[in-house]
């Protein structure tokens, strides 16, 4: 199960408000390869792994992403805060005003919902592992580009240390790929040549 | 025993000023925090941040998971 900490992984601070931005760094909430989806990919991948270091690996970076889910969240309201309808509209963001008023909502940066078909689950671990390597990359150039669409300091340093827990998951599932395939090639495994070679 | 924890936390978020509530509560978490303790020393980690590993290994990877128990 699981228990809430109320307290941020890393502060989440903006000198001042932003809709436009706003609008754009919503996609790390309901995106293709944003917080939410890193989160689901992980924690659902990880009954079908093979070792006990896999399950925990899964489950302790899906936990750890719904902390960045937590963070992007508190972006968004900092930076849509005290923002009037007119503010929304000026933005190109007046559909989510109309839609949510100062409410959240998981869509990416055009506005399309957050979808099961972003996550796979094929329940081969190292499908599943590479599958989870290449997300990890996908939310690591995503950061790239929103560092490059603001010239907030502050919005800026939150967003590199989400950039850099992409890299360091990155490594960690490479470290764990290993682990399983040499698991996998272990003759006590069945791995469909015969076992007794 | 992290039911009935569970079950006051609702309560008091609904009725923050209910002292027998706010008692019950902490006499839980008492009790929780010391079954825990006892978990983790006769059996495993039940938590991977927040709490002392053993000197020896790292237990988290090797223990049952929920679902496989
Ligand atoms: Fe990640």
């Amino acid at each position: 199960m699981w228990i809430y900490e109320k307290k941020m992984e890393h502060p989440v601070r903006v000198s001042c408000p932003d809709v436009g931005f706003a609008k754009l760094v919503i996609t790390q909430y309901g995106g293709p390869d944003g917080e939410l989806s890193a989160s689901l990919r992980y924690l659902n991948q990880r009954y079908s792994m093979p070792t006990g270091a896999a399950k925990a690996l899964l489950t302790d970076i899906g936990t750890e992403e719904l902390a960045h889910v937590e963070m992007i969240a508190a972006m968004v309201y900092k930076l849509t805060e005290g923002a009037d309808p007119e503010d929304f509209k000026a933005a190109g963001w007046g559909g989510q005003y109309a839609q949510h008023n100062h409410g959240l909502f998981w869509t990416d940066a055009n506005g399309v919902p957050w979808a099961a078909k972003y996550i796979a689950c094929l329940g081969d671990p190292i499908t599943d592992l590479t599958e989870d390597m290449a997300a990890e990359q996908k939310a690591r150039s995503t950061y790239e580009h929103l560092i490059q669409l603001t010239n907030d300091p502050l919005v800026k340093d939150t967003l590199r240390f989400l950039w850099q827990r992409e890299v360091v998951h990155f490594q960690r599932f490479g470290e764990m790929l290993d682990i399983v395939q040499q698991h996998m090639n272990n003759p006590h495994m069945w791995n469909g040549c015969c076992m007794e070679k | 025993m992290e039911f009935i924890v569970i079950e006051l936390n609702l309560y008091l978020d609904t009725h923050p000023c209910d002292e027998d509530a706010l008692h019950d509560y902490n006499c839980a978490v008492k009790m929780f925090e010391k079954y825990v303790k006892e978990y983790q020393e006769r059996c495993a980690m039940m938590f991977a941040q927040g709490c002392c590993a053993k000197t020896d290994c790292w237990d988290w990877v090797e223990a049952p998971w929920p679902w496989e128990l």
